[in-house]
């Protein structure tokens, strides 16, 4: 839940940076590099690195972690796993959530970007609405808040009695929902779940592409009204192409995202939800591990988790090339 | 999305241009400013209804969603406080957050600073390791990091926590800082060295102060990053009374369904909320800010 999208890696060496000599290596600069570069990379390849590279190991054994051996098994756990029907279960949702909520997430947070730069009322050349930055403001505000507060407080919610949800579907006449179970229903529970999820980042992409469209040259979108476009094509037209590598960043965090996705199960479900319809990845491996002591095993379940995010990853940059990023990428 | 409707013509444009805004461009930005306003009551209500909530007593809470508090029982906040910890966690997150905030602005500065200046072999290499481990699921490392810790004595303590998160918020600052000075002018760091400054002497004295802008927006998102962790205390900080408050808040709102303090809970919730959202609306020009450094590079 750290995660804010940065940008892309930019290009390039330290061009004008000062250049390690060999010859002037005095204490200064020897105790200067030991500290400066040393001591983070340390903690670094401890800490991060090195449970990486390990995970991959221990996935090959039946590791059960309060003793020192470590059976090699070779790729049981990974036989294991997709012959397990439970986590089979969790990574069909996890599936279904990457597909389903970069696409969203980043769909509506255009267009409300696209509402908030482009969609003011003007004579003259485009503007935003009114009260732009206010909205950006607000909307930015769950993605700060942790994300555990935003679980609980939509798990209150969505309660089927003393809800708001149902007070308000109930109180405009919609008595069918009086005690509707939303997370309590295989049919609804995901979607429900989603919907927070979509709540709580939503805002963040907004600010990303309120931005990007904000620094593109004003002249393209007086060209487009100039030559008839109206907002809406000014925005799919205009605009959506030219925030293509953006969009792409943004797709590939919103699929780190869901693909994650533990801390709102863990408020909204923490048992996978009924039948199972809200079991992720994630939440599979936590309790592999930590409940049930299978070390190996959650290693496992981790490496295809890694390998789904990846292979996203992959999607994501291949169908950016073949709807044309090429000359993108280039100029960059 | 209705925008469609509008196609201003030249002609109409010209015409109209300095008197009064077309109907149409009128009613685009009306339905916009409605949907933005039906985004902003989706984004406010929660949080309105859970501060309301907040101060009612289990028993209005399970009446209806709506009754108001017959008035503001601020007992509920006094409970979640002591009686479910909160305090607690919330002392712990402090000592927790606070020191990995330190931890990672130093290292993550230094880091940066050395990559982004110095020439050596491996640099490149060396950042582009600290990137890779932005993209990586934390689900991956979670059960190894468990043992490191735990053969390293620090599994289930304060500071090992503390070095943890900064560990994992690391490659999102170098990544951040690494851009930022590599921009400042070189005639600054050899105008130091003429006057005989060392490297540690340059660093401290002239590009710390350089980098103030730098440095504060991303210890602000660090803030807000850290103090929002999850899966790391969940996992490495078992023993409840060094709980952090994401975690407490979950075993809380985990307790037995309906014995629970409904209104403590409301409570705890409002009391976790309350600090980011204070960090926020100070900084919040800073932090949007740099989200777009971010996104344009």
């Amino acid at each position: 839940m750290t995660g804010i999208a940065p940008s892309l890696p930019t290009a390039g060496g330290p061009s004008r940076a000062a250049r390690w000599r060999r010859k002037n290596l005095t204490f200064d600069k020897i105790s200067f590099a030991a500290v400066f570069l040393g001591i983070p990379l340390v903690v670094y390849l401890v800490l991060v690195l090195s449970p990486f590279v390990q995970a991959i190991g221990y996935s090959l054994t039946s590791w059960s972690g309060f003793d020192a051996s470590t059976p090699f098994v070779g790729f049981a756990n990974y036989v294991k796993a997709f012959t397990d029907a439970d986590f089979l279960h969790a990574v069909q949702n996890s599936v279904t959530l990457v597909l389903v909520l970069p696409v969203v997430i980043i769909a509506i947070a255009i267009a409300l970007a696209s509402l908030v730069t482009i969609g003011g009322s003007s004579s003259g050349p485009v503007r935003g609405v009114r009260g732009g930055e206010f909205y950006r403001i607000l909307l930015f505000f769950p993605y700060i808040i942790p994300a555990i507060a935003v679980g609980i407080m939509w798990g209150q919610i969505y309660d089927p009695s003393n809800g708001l949800l149902n007070g308000i579907l109930t109180s405009v006449g919609l008595t069918a929902f009086a005690s509707y179970p939303w997370l309590g229903d295989a049919r609804t529970a995901m979607v429900a779940t989603m919907f927070v999820m979509i709540w709580a980042s939503v805002g963040f992409y907004v600010v990303i592409f309120v931005a990007a469209i904000k620094a593109l040259p004003a002249e393209i979108f007086e060209a487009a009204r100039l030559d008839g476009a109206g907002r809406f094509r000014i925005a799919t037209r205009v605009t959506v192409p030219m925030l293509r590598s953006n969009i792409r960043t943004s797709l590939i965090y919103t699929g780190i995202f869901a693909l994650d996705a533990f801390v709102f199960m863990s408020a909204l479900n923490a048992g996978g939800g009924p039948q199972n319809s809200t079991l992720v990845i994630s939440q599979e491996l936590f309790k592999t591990a930590f409940t049930k002591g299978e070390f190996g095993y959650a290693c496992a379940m981790g490496v295809v988790l890694a390998a789904i995010t990846l292979l996203f990853a992959g999607v994501v940059f291949l169908v950016d090339r073949l709807t044309g990023g090429r000359e993108d990428l280039q100029e960059e | 999305m209705a925008s469609e409707a509008v196609t201003p013509t030249v002609l109409s444009r010209s015409r109209s241009r300095r008197r009064s805004v077309p109907t149409g461009e009128r009613v685009t930005g009306g339905v916009s400013q409605a949907v933005l306003i039906a985004c902003a009551v989706v984004v406010v209500l929660p949080f309105l209804w859970t501060i309301m909530s907040s101060f009612k007593t289990s028993r209005q809470v399970l009446q209806s969603p709506f009754t108001l508090p017959d008035r503001l029982h601020f007992e509920n906040y006094a409970n979640a406080w002591t009686q479910a910890g909160i305090g607690t966690f919330f002392a712990n997150t402090l000592i927790v957050v606070g020191g990995a905030l330190v931890l990672t602005m130093v290292m993550g500065s230094m880091c940066a600073y050395f990559l982004a200046r110095f020439r050596f072999f491996g640099n490149r290499a060396i950042y582009l390791l600290m990137v890779a481990g932005l993209t990586f699921p934390i689900f991956l490392a979670i059960v190894p990091l468990f043992f490191i810790l735990k053969s390293l004595g620090l599994l289930g303590t304060l500071p090992g926590l503390a070095i943890t998160y900064s560990a994992f918020a690391l490659p999102f600052t170098v990544f951040f800082m690494v851009p930022f000075f590599r921009a400042l002018p070189s005639s600054v760091t050899e105008a130091a060295a003429i006057d005989g400054a060392g490297e540690w002497r340059t660093f401290f004295s002239i590009m710390v102060p350089m980098a103030r802008p730098a440095i504060s927006t991303l210890a602000i998102l660090n803030f807000v990053g850290l103090w929002n962790q999850f899966l790391l205390p969940v996992a490495l900080n078992p023993d409840q009374s060094k709980y952090v408050l994401t975690q407490g808040m979950a075993a809380f709102a985990g307790t037995a369904g309906y014995s629970i303090d409904f209104g403590a809970l409301f409570a705890a919730v409002v009391m976790t909320i309350v600090p980011v959202l204070i960090v926020y609306l100070i900084f919040q020009r800073a932090l949007s800010g740099s989200v777009v450094i971010g996104a344009d590079k």
